[in-house]
């Protein structure tokens, strides 16, 4: 038997991950998704270690320490690293592109069109970089060195 | 290559009859194609020739009336403004687009696109009831005032922004990038007073603040609409309100009405008396 009528036709979840052909932001959007939803579970999985395991004694809190201490959880480690850095980047950015800001202002629709996120994507991304550039120089200088 | 060369593709065509079918299928179709061959003109060929059931939307074939919207090769185009050239392929695989329902084969539902564009009240409204029913002048602008808004005014509602828009794509009731791009383009108008009911719409769930700023609606846009930036616009009018230091232009005021302006040049009598 058929339905006989419209079909239903939304992508859903999968709308979010596939980006086909589309362009960096649309990647952007994407990766920022994935990098939030892992640093929560990184959250969720980092307080569940340093509460319900710590608790419990010295002994526990030395074994789930030698449990966690291998290469893959060093990965992990790096990746959580990368995975804040993209996030806090890209969320800034979004703070300020979503209010408005730094997208400059229309332009009259002249074949071959262009949008104002492109227009302004070589700016954006440089300052993000020099944004980066600072926060690591800062931290080496005050964290690696230390605060003396 | 040759402007009279006919070379055969492959209309690979998303198939869905309601009366018969539960789910949709592909069919194949080999089309004969030359250089500025649009889809549409392929579509038209398989209509004519090969299978007369085949459904799909076209109206002004020039890119005007936004009737022919599908994802070719999983992109949104007009098919009519597309040419088979373009995508450097022997087989096209055409589906209705994304994120709306599917009435029958590539003709999807637009009434949810309609029904949000007519919710953020899409026309000039004024305080002034009067002067709306029973317009004496038009109101005057300035060309930059114009340029606020322009660009959002070429939406010809094909919906290929909603059909590329991940929010859209799975909250049913996101009012999309179409319709809170007219609402700011209503907004915009230095003519427009309605601001504020409009505010009222989009700051609600399943609006403004849903937009995660993927920005492929204004990739898709066949008109160079930029809706992303119309919706980022918006958000900052509707931030900066609810922070109460929003700044809002007196709105336009009414022109001299005709009867009353003077000629700036000699213009000659009417020799015959309008009736
Ligand atoms: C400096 C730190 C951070 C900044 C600037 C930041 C910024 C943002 C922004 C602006 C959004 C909204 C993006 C959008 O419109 O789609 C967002 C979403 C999100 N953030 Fe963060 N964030 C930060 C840290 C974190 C942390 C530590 C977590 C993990 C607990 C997290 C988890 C998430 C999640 C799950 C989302 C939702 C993702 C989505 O809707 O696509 N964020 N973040
Ligand atoms: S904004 Fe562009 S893509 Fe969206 S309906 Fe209007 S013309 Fe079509
Ligand atoms: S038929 Fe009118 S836009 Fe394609």
């Amino acid at each position: 038997m058929a339905d006989k009528g419209p079909h239903q036709n939304y992508l859903g979840m999968w709308g979010w991950v596939w980006g086909g052909n589309y362009k960096l932001e649309r990647y952007l959007y994407l990766l920022h998704r994935i990098t939030g939803l892992g640093l929560l579970l990184f959250g969720l999985f980092h307080l569940t270690v340093t509460t319900i395991f710590r608790v419990q004694g010295e002994a526990i809190w030395s074994s789930t320490i030698s449990f966690l201490d291998n290469p893959l959880f060093r990965v992990g480690e790096f990746l959580v690293v990368a995975a804040f850095s993209y996030h806090a980047l890209n969320g800034l950015r979004l703070i300020i592109q979503e209010l408005g800001f730094a997208l400059g202002k229309p332009v009259p629709p002249i074949y071959p069109f262009t949008d104002a996120i492109r227009r302004k994507r070589a700016w954006t991304l440089v300052t993000l970089a020099a944004i980066m550039v600072l926060a690591v120089a800062f931290f080496i200088d005050f964290t690696v060195r230390g605060w003396g | 290559m040759n402007n009279d060369a006919v070379k055969k593709i492959t209309f690979r065509v998303q198939r869905f009859d309601p009366e018969k079918d539960r789910k949709p299928h592909f069919q194949e179709f080999t089309v004969p194609v030359k250089r500025g061959t649009t889809v549409m003109e392929g579509l038209l060929y398989i209509k004519e020739n090969l299978d007369s059931s085949l459904a799909f939307r076209t109206s002004c074939r020039m890119g005007v009336c936004g009737s022919c919207g599908m994802l070719i090769n999983e992109y949104p185009h007009l098919a009519c403004h597309t040419q088979v050239e373009e995508f450097h392929s022997d087989k096209l695989t055409l589906k209705p687009l994304p994120n709306m329902a599917i009435i029958k084969d590539l003709v999807p539902k637009l009434d949810t696109l309609f029904e949000h564009h007519k919710s953020v009240k899409p026309y000039i409204i004024r305080e002034d009831k009067e002067e709306m029913e029973k317009p004496t002048a038009g109101y005057l602008q300035k060309p930059q005032q114009l340029d606020e808004y322009l660009q959002f005014t070429y939406c010809i509602k094909c919906g290929l922004c909603i059909a590329a828009c991940p929010t859209s794509a799975s909250d049913k009731a996101f009012l999309g990038p179409q319709a809170l791009g007219q609402a700011y383009r209503y907004c915009a108008d230095s003519r427009d007073e309605g601001q504020d009911f409009r505010y009222a719409i989009v700051e609600k769930d399943h609006a403004v603040w849903n937009c995660h700023f993927a920005a492929a609606c204004s990739e898709a846009c066949p008109k160079g609409v930029d809706p992303a930036l119309g919706i980022q616009l918006l958000r900052k009018g509707v931030a900066a309100k609810a922070l109460g230091i929003k700044k809002t232009a007196a709105p336009a005021t009414l022109a001299t009405p005709p009867a009353l302006a003077k000629p700036k040049i000699d213009v000659p009598e009417f020799t015959v008396e309008p009736k």
